[in-house]
Parts: structure tokens; sequence; C-alpha cells
């Protein structure tokens, strides 16, 4: 069965990839949706396995390298861990495989859209299924590929086209640390294989090495270097700068990968290894200084932007940083909790806000939306879940995963877990405010749209409203339901079993009741703020903007990272490229072009000669004549 | 007294091969000088001839010069015919003009 759930997919994207055009294209959207469809029921049912009777497994698909000490092997593990991930994966896929029929049905390229995301979809449940670090580091990169096409799906596009190679090339970097850290595992295990090498974590206790003249604890460069991949991979702050320009992409995609699945795959990497990570403290406090800061940072940015894409991109980026400094408390759990509602509520936005820019013609820009709730009733309904349930409005599903980082960051009891509590009360408040904005710029206040008459505002089809509603019922219910399993007290004995190491059992403790209150009541609190900054006197906020200018633009110009990264990074690594440039500058330089231009140097040279004056010729004669008469004499 | 020796002889006969040979090329008017200057050089060769048959007492020498003489009266002849033949179908016969060979 898990066979299945994995190659289902694959099998869907090489048909409709390679013969996708033989036929009509209406079948490979149906065939890629029905393989995937099929994969999450499998899935669902591989994770109500695993939920009643503790299943767990390790398939064995084939073995992939087998040399000297180093034996990896393709296959497929089972635990709580990845099946949940496999559930969020398959599911969130299904859904944004059905939305697509309908969002990309006036593009002519269909199976080669469908065959990408099948693709996707395959390499990232090989991601979560491997049980050792090489298959994951393949399936790290088969997700990257994917996302690096599917955001220069639209290759006319010079900006997706640009956006695309942002993003290899940023995630190149964290890749980098990725692959390092995969060999000092090797170097001091001798093995890359999870169980392995877990078992052995505690040997490492004591060593050092040195790192770029540094003296590091092993376990703490180990971690450090891992997590430099995950935050390539999970668009933390530094390595962030690509998730933005990757909504250049078609909106399903950006609802799947870079917001439900692939981005998660840093979070996802740092709870697998959680069991390296409780050794690592130092690791762990990076982790949560990175993750709220990142979760800080995107959510100022997100408060000015008026792409509407850019916006949830970079709520995304925020979210992240909530699961990032949930891990880095120790909380892992909680973090995959976040990671599964987040799923729901942030895809349910990103294809909402597709099902908006569909309405209104491929328009983004939210100062050209407002005052079509009418128009668009069912897209306006989920987009109010999903907005709900990102702010963490009570009892939705981000309600419970959000408040439960918070107070575990609280509950931490250490400076930088109570500092990441205040950071994310904060961000609670930024992220409602700028949520709210978005929600009531695009539907309410007055229609802006020159291009678009307000009676030509449509519903989108039913095959995009449909997987929206299931995501809606996640949205809602998800937290819900599972906030006993995932995080309850008991929720590390029943039902993550071996997949997640806590050194220390999670605190029990329940944080004062003021604090519990405290960011759902400003979560709720900012709906009528900013319902009368945004709609009712938005005097308030010009004058705000008017007299804190500078803050404005720094924000606006997303703190300056583009700016910054182009001036370091950029311009002299193109000059490097340029002086280096072999082929032009050396091989042609002194091949083909050196030997055509000394051929025709010389032969202006000897045009000079061919004068046509015969006095000339024969003076040369006489030279020529006595040199050879010269040398016969001295002979 | 002043004795005219063969040295004397040979150093007017290259003096006059040297004339020739300058006259081509220093020459700027036209094809005719480059003519008289071929004639020259063939003048100094006859006199060195001359100058040898006595000197070793030979007269093949001399005949050799008879010969010369002929050619060169013959080639002077085809020579002024070139030039006259040149003349009605370029207009010019000045040496500057005539660059058909240019490359």
């Amino acid at each position: 069965m898990e066979y299945f759930i994995v190659f289902l997919p694959l099998l869907g994207a090489f048909i409709a990839g390679f013969f996708g055009n033989k036929f009509d294209q209406k079948y490979s959207q149906f065939m890629t949706s029905l393989f995937v469809s099929i994969s999450s029921i499998l899935s669902i049912i591989v994770f109500l396995k695993v939920l009643n009777y503790g299943y767990s497994n390790n398939l064995l698909i084939s073995s992939w390298i087998n040399s000297g000490t180093l034996n990896v092997n393709w296959s497929i593990k089972v635990d709580a861990l990845s099946s949940l991930m496999m559930v969020v994966v398959t599911l969130v896929s299904a859904l944004v495989h059905i939305y697509s029929i309908g969002y990309m049905s006036h593009d002519p390229h269909k199976p080669r859209f469908m065959s990408y995301l099948s693709l996707f979809t395959f390499a990232m449940l090989v991601l979560v299924t491997s049980d050792n670090f090489l298959q994951l580091f393949f399936g790290w990169e088969g997700v990257g590929l994917c996302s690096y096409f599917l955001i220069g799906f639209w290759f006319k596009k010079k900006a997706a086209n640009a956006a695309a190679i942002k993003a290899f090339v940023v995630n190149r970097v964290g890749d980098f640390g990725f692959a390092l850290g995969i060999f000092l595992i090797f170097y001091y295990f001798g093995t890359v294989s999870y169980d392995e090498v877990f078992s052995q974590i505690q040997t490492l206790n004591a060593k050092n090495i040195n790192f770029l003249g540094f003296e590091f604890k092993s376990i703490d460069l180990i971690c450090i270097l891992l997590f430099i991949g995950a935050m390539g991979k999970s668009a933390q702050i530094f390595l962030h700068t690509w998730l933005p320009d990757a909504m250049e992409g078609p909106t399903p995609v950006s609802a799947l990968i870079h917001a439900a699945t692939m981005v998660t795959a840093g979070v996802f990497l740092v709870v697998r290894c959680s069991p390296i990570y409780e050794y690592s403290e130092l690791a762990l406090n990076i982790i949560t200084v990175i993750g709220m800061s990142t979760a800080f940072f995107a959510a100022t940015i997100a408060l000015v932007q008026t792409d509407i894409k850019k916006i949830i991109a970079y709520s995304t980026c925020s979210q992240l940083g909530y699961m990032f400094f949930a891990t880095g408390v120790g909380a892992y759990n909680v973090a995959m909790f976040h990671l599964f509602t987040h799923a729901f509520f942030k895809a349910l936005l990103f294809l909402g806000a597709g099902s908006v820019i569909h309405s209104f013609k491929d328009e983004q820009d939210i100062e050209k939306m407002g005052g079509v709730y009418k128009k668009i009733p069912y897209t306006y309904a989920l987009m109010l879940v999903g907005t709900l349930a990102l702010t963490g409005f009570p009892f939705l599903s981000g309600f419970y995963s959000k408040d439960a980082i918070i107070e575990f960051a609280y509950l931490r009891g250490n400076v930088t877990g109570i500092y990441a509590a205040g950071i994310g009360i904060v961000t609670a408040m930024l992220t409602a405010i700028y949520s709210w904005r978005l929600f009531f710029k695009t539907f309410h206040g007055n229609y802006n749209n020159q291009e678009v008459k307000y009676e030509k505002i449509h519903e989108s089809p039913a095959v995009m409203i449909l997987p929206l509603i299931v995501l809606g019922l996640g949205s809602i219910f998800a937290g819900f339901f599972f906030k006993d399993l995932l995080i309850g007290n008991q929720s590390s004995v029943n039902f993550w079993g071996e997949s997640i190491k806590f050194l220390e059992p999670l605190s029990e403790d329940h944080p004062p009741l003021w604090f519990i209150l405290l960011t759902p009541t400003i979560v709720t609190l900012s709906i009528p703020i900013s319902y009368y900054l945004f709609l009712k006197d938005k005097s308030v906020l010009e004058n705000f903007t008017k007299t804190n200018y500078p803050l404005i633009n720094f924000l606006k110009k997303k703190w300056y990272f583009d700016e910054l990264y182009s001036y370091i990074f950029v311009e002299p690594c193109k000059k490097l490229g340029l002086f280096f440039w072999i082929d032009g500058l050396t091989i042609d330089r002194f091949g083909p072009d050196g030997i055509s231009n000394l051929i025709k140097g010389l032969s202006i040279k000897a045009v000079k000669f061919q004068n046509g004056f015969i006095y000339q010729y024969a003076f040369i004669m006489l030279i020529g004549f006595s040199l050879i008469l010269t040398y016969l004499i001295i002979k | 007294m002043f004795e005219v020796s063969l040295g004397h002889y040979l150093t007017l006969g290259a003096i006059i091969f040297t004339i020739g040979i300058i006259g081509i090329f220093l020459n700027r008017k036209n094809v005719i000088v480059i003519l008289m200057s071929i004639e020259l050089i063939l003048l100094a060769v006859n006199i060195n001839l001359v100058s040898f048959s006595i000197f070793l007492q030979d007269l093949s020498g001399q005949i050799f010069t008879l010969f010369i003489l002929t050619v060169a009266a013959a080639e002077a002849a085809i020579g002024l015919a070139i030039i006259v033949v040149y003349y009605r179908n370029a207009g010019t016969i000045r040496v500057e003009e005539i660059e058909n060979l240019k490359g």
C-alpha cells in the first residue's frame, strides 16, 4: 500500500509528462488528480493504522549505494511523523490537483503542469518517507527542482524565470550547509541511516571539531549545518528572499509548494532529527532566535505589501518562523501540529487568493480590488475562514497550534523562551492586522478596479470551490480534533512514539490564565481595530504613513534585503563570473578568434607590400637577388 | 702619370649600375625612365665585360658585349612598343598611376 502512495504520483507524472499531449488534455488532468487522490486516501488509511495500532514499518524498495561502509537504501519508513506528513502532502496535493483543473483551464500547457505537480508530490513523499539522510537529500533536491520548474512554469515571463533561478540559487546556499552536515554525520558515524545515527548520537557528546578556525562541539556543528539547509528550504531570515519572488508561479503552486508542503520540509527535518537536536543546546537557541526573528520580520513586511500573493507569502514565512521557534524550545510535536494546521489554512488562503485573482482576471494588487464580497460569496466565506484560522481566532485550528507554541515557549522558562513568547504575541497581533488588511481591502470598501467591470466579476467554477471547502473544513476542525492527539499530555506516548525524541518530557504545567487569554484577546481585538483603520477611517493611517515615511519605506523595501544581497553577493559574483568567463575570454581569445585575428592582421600587413608600383617590385626583386648572391658568394 | 687601370673601369661600371638601379625605384616620372635605367644597367655590364676582356686578353668578352647590345636594342624596341600600347590603353605612363597590381 505504501508503495502505491509513493509511486502513483510518479506514475501520473510520467504518463502526463511524456504522453500528455498524445490524447486530450483533460485526461491527463483527470488521471493525475485521480492518482494523487488515491494516494491521499491510502495515506489516510496508513495514518489511521498508525493511530490505532501504533503501526510502523520500514519497507525496503531497493539498495541504492553499496560502497565500502556506505550502505544506502531506497526505502519507505512509516512512523507517526512520516505518516502525518504523508497525509498533509498527499491531501493538499490532491486538492491542489483538482483545483488546478479549474485554475489552469485557459493554459495551453496543462499536461506539463499536472506532470510537474505530481512529480513534486512524489519527491516530497520520498523526502518524508526516507529512512536515511541521503534519500532525504534526494527528495530535498527533487522538490527543489520541481519548485524551480513550477515557479518558472510561465517561462515566457521574464520575472518568472528570474524568480525560478533565484529560488534555486538561494536554496543552493542552504543545501551546501545541509550537505556538509550529512558529510559530517557520515564522518563521525560511518552511516547515514537515521536509526544507526540516532542510536550512536551520545558518543559524540565530548567531541570537538575545528571548523573555519573556530572550535565547535561536533554535535552543535552538525545541528547548525543541518539547520542552515532547513533555513534555505523553509525561507528563514537571511535565506528567505526567494519565497516572495516565487509567487511568480501559478497560484496552485504557491499553495502546494510554497505554503503547505515544500517549505515545511525544513521544519520536518529538524523534527525528524530531534534525537540529535536534543543534545545541542546551542543549536536549539539559534533556531529559536532565527525562528522568532523571521516570524516578526516577515509579519512587519506583510503589513505594507500590496500584492495579495506576496502578503500571504510573507505570512507563510512568518508562520514557518513560529514552527521553528517551537522546535527551538523543544516542542517538536507542537511544531508539527502547527505545520499540520498551517497546511490547511495557508493552502486555503492561497487557493482562495487564486480564486479572487481568477475572478479579477489576473489582478493581484489588493489596492485594485474591494467591495466584491456579494459577487463571490463562496470565495469570500472561505477566505474569511482561512483568515480567522490564520490569525488564531478562538476555536479555529490556528488558535490551538499558535497559542500552544507561544505557551510552550513561555513554559520553557529560559531567556530565549520568554523572549520568543513575547515576540510570538506581538507577531500574532501583526498577523491579525495584515490578514484583516488583506481581507478588508480585497472584499470590502469601494470597488477599485478599472479594467474589469464590477458586473463581470463572477464566482469561480465548482471544481475550484470544492477543494476550498475541504480545506476550509480542515481549517476549522483540524485544530480541535487533533490537538489532544498531537500535543496532548500523553501524545508522545500515544502517538509520536519513537519518531520524536524528548530528552526531558515536555512540561505539563499550564501558564497562568492571563497569559493564555492574552493572545486570543489581542487577536480578537485586532478585528475591529483593522476594520476601523482600513475601512472606516483611513485618515489615521494616512497620517501615520506620512509622519513615519522612512519606516514605511523600510518595510515596503522588505528591509532592503534584496538590495543588500544584490550589492554584497550578486554584483561581485557577476564581475567574478565575467572575469572567469573562460569560454569567451580565454578559449575563444586564444583559440578560434585568436587565430583568425592573427591571420587577418598579418594579411593586412602583407597587403601593404602589394601596392602595385612596379619600381618597388623591381627594388624588392633586386634586394632578394642581391641577398641570394651574397649568400652564394659567402658560401 | 695617372694610369687608368682595371679598377677604374670596374668602378665606372659599378657607378653606372648603381645609377641604373636607383633610377628604377627613385623614379616618379614615367615608365620610359625605367627603360632607360635598365639600359644603363646593361651598359654597366657591358663595361665590365669589355674591361675584363682586355684585362684577360680574351676576345670572347667583347663578342658577348656585341650580343648584349643587339639584345638590348631588341629589348628597347619591344619595351617601347609595350609602353606605346600601354599608353594607348591606359592613357598614361606615369609610374605613380600604374598600380593595377595593387592587392
